[in-house]
């Protein structure tokens, strides 16, 4: 009876301390103008699809490349589609792909990461080499390998992603595993007879969350921007996927006479990066982490 | 201190040889082989048997790796399937107009960013600063070909100012390519910049606020004396290990903008041969990029070292 008192009073902490970190990011401007941008994209995300006014791979003829007109808010591109409704939907496919790839790269680089910091010595050593080496590979270049072997699908996309955004987590939960790692109340624990599955669960996750929770939100960011690059190059998601990258790639070389097509979705994922960074910068601040002295590796 | 240089080095080798194996095992376990892959649809027969003859995929795995690196130990890469040349001379002309626009970036964005860092640090969260700081972090989150196209779009389209694509043979000439790259030095030092500055601006910083700085201030050391004499030199040095690791991160955006201006660089070869499925080619790249990337972040290391006498002393007690 008791616990059960004390465990419904910790979600209740929780949910204030959670509620307090978002009072503490929205205080300032960059960060109220961040989650704003962030906020209005995955409520744009989940409702696109009943807004859109057009079909997105309706091919018309009759509506090449038209000006943004009361029709076609955005114009139209050279096959004929509505630009607007691309530009929305395009947001769905950018946020499920970075979503779930970074859940991705949070679960492994987390959990290796502090498996690492853990267990030391020869294992460490070696799984750092590996996870360095896989660092000095061009992130483009392995992608591109990967896409152009595998083909291009979002099943493969988002375990590609989340494995090749998930190597720079683990340096950062082995580096906070280690800091929390010579503390007394870990020493304690362990004294206590307490497992190393308990100690991992109960005593380093609550404090390398933090620090894994920012870097995750910054990976975010970068994974849009990578999985748009690739979208951009041709090796992202095929069309005719409504995809900002592929829009921009698709509607550069007509931009001398039609640039409506490609200034909509430079817009759309500019202003979504931009979001994700300014909040996951409030987010770092607001909890107290600097991340301003780091190589974005 | 020379045994950790070589210790050093020791490491960037090891990295370079797991890379190799990571390319290898890759192509290998993924499924196609180079020649099923190159040869898609027409990979059956007499074509097939002569490709597999050719790139001696009939011998074992690993006798082919230990092949292929000792080959790639005295700097010859095989040859390219789709060119049907040495890639060695495949790469270099790429190699040549890569270092061109590279270098000529770095040139222009690592003073930049200094000055940049510096002024925003000293103007801290005044009209500069925030008129900078802004700027920066637009031009360091937007995507690279996404910055590029509307420069493109800007300059070349609605100003007429530049030609917006470039169009120079691979073995173009050095002033040929000079007066080509103008936009996509813009492109790649502007990213490059903002990051660097921003590093550069929380390093001085925090130097700013440390006990010696302050100690300055209160003998009256004149401010700009106390800047240069005191702070920059502190500030600077931590910076150039940051500054080694993005430029390095920066590999994979001098990829994107190289296709961007249509440039004919190491970039626009790696999206070449992956789209022609030149595995030997995409082998020969990933390793001269590492070994780029670990080449930068050595001597960055290196510099750190030799810059540092705290670093030194300290290294030599251990």
């Amino acid at each position: 009876m008791e616990s059960n008192l004390i465990t419904e009073d910790k979600q209740k902490n929780k949910l204030e301390k959670a509620f307090e970190i978002l009072k503490t990011m929205a205080s300032k401007p960059s960060g109220l103008i961040g989650l704003t941008i962030v906020l209005f994209h995955i409520v744009l995300a989940l409702i696109s699809p009943y807004i859109a006014p057009y079909d997105y791979k309706a091919i018309s003829p009759n509506t090449m490349l038209l000006a943004p007109s009361a029709e076609h808010w955005f114009g139209t591109d050279s096959l004929g589609r509505d630009v607007f409704t691309r530009t929305i939907l395009g947001g769905r496919t950018a946020l499920t792909v970075t979503f779930f790839g970074s859940l991705i790269a949070l679960l492994w680089g987390g959990l290796l990461g502090i498996f690492c910091g853990l267990v030391g010595g020869k294992i460490d050593d070696v799984v750092m080499r590996v996870v360095d080496a896989f660092l000095s590979i061009p992130w483009i270049l392995a992608m591109l390998l990967i896409v152009s072997l595998l083909g291009t699908s979002t099943e493969v996309l988002i375990p590609a992603l989340g494995f090749f955004y998930g190597k720079g987590i683990v340096r950062v939960a082995r580096a906070a595993t280690h800091d929390v790692i010579a503390k007394d109340f870990i020493v304690s624990a362990r004294a206590r007879g307490h497992s190393n599955m308990s100690i991992i669960w109960n005593e380093i996750i609550p404090n390398v969350r933090d620090a894994i929770l920012v870097e995750g939100a910054m990976r975010w960011s970068w994974m849009l921007l990578g999985f748009s690059s690739l979208s951009f190059l041709g090796f992202g998601v095929s069309p005719p996927t409504p995809d900002w990258g592929l829009m921009i790639s698709n509607a550069r070389g007509l931009m001398s006479f039609a640039y409506w097509s490609v200034i909509a979705p430079i817009v759309g994922l500019s202003s979504l990066i931009i979001g994700i960074n300014l909040t996951a910068d409030a987010f770092a601040k607001a909890l107290g982490i600097d991340r301003s002295t780091k190589a974005p590796v | 201190m020379l045994l950790l240089i070589l210790k050093r080095i020791g490491l960037g080798l090891i990295t370079l040889f797991i890379v190799s194996l990571i390319t290898f095992v890759g192509v290998e376990v993924l499924p196609g082989d180079a020649c099923t892959t190159y040869l898609e649809r027409e990979a059956y027969g007499a074509a097939l048997d002569a490709c597999i003859k050719r790139l001696g995929l009939d011998v074992p795995a690993y006798e082919r790796y230990l092949d292929w690196a000792s080959n790639v130990v005295r700097g010859d890469f095989g040859y390219s399937l789709s060119g049907e040349m040495p890639i060695n001379e495949v790469l270099g002309p790429r190699v040549k107009n890569s270092l061109v626009l590279a270098s000529v970036s770095i040139l222009i964005g690592i003073p930049l960013a200094i000055v940049l860092g510096i002024i925003t640090a000293l103007w801290r969260d005044k009209l500069p600063d925030i008129m900078i700081s802004t700027i920066t972090i637009f031009s360091m989150t937007i995507p690279e070909f996404i910055s590029a196209t509307l420069l493109i779009l800007i300059v070349a389209i609605w100003l007429g100012w530049l030609p917006g694509i470039v169009i120079i043979p691979s073995d173009a000439t050095f002033y040929e390519l000079l007066s080509n790259i103008i936009l996509p030095v813009v492109a790649i030092s502007m990213i490059m910049t903002a990051h660097m500055a921003r590093m550069v601006r929380s390093s001085v910083i925090q130097v700013m606020a440390s006990d010696y700085v302050q100690m300055a201030i209160l003998k009256g050391v004149p401010y700009w004396k106390m800047v240069f004499r005191h702070v920059l030199p502190n500030a600077l040095l931590p910076a150039i290990n940051v500054v080694a690791l993005t430029i390095a991160w920066l590999l994979g955006g001098v990829v994107v903008t190289e296709v961007v201006f249509n440039y004919p660089g190491l970039g626009r070869l790696v999206i070449e041969s992956i789209s022609n499925r030149d595995l030997p080619v995409v082998q020969a790249l990933a390793i001269i990029l590492a070994s780029i990337y670990v080449g930068i972040n050595l001597i960055a290391d290196l510099m750190t070292l030799m810059l540092n006498p705290r670093l030194k002393s300290l290294q030599i007690r251990k």
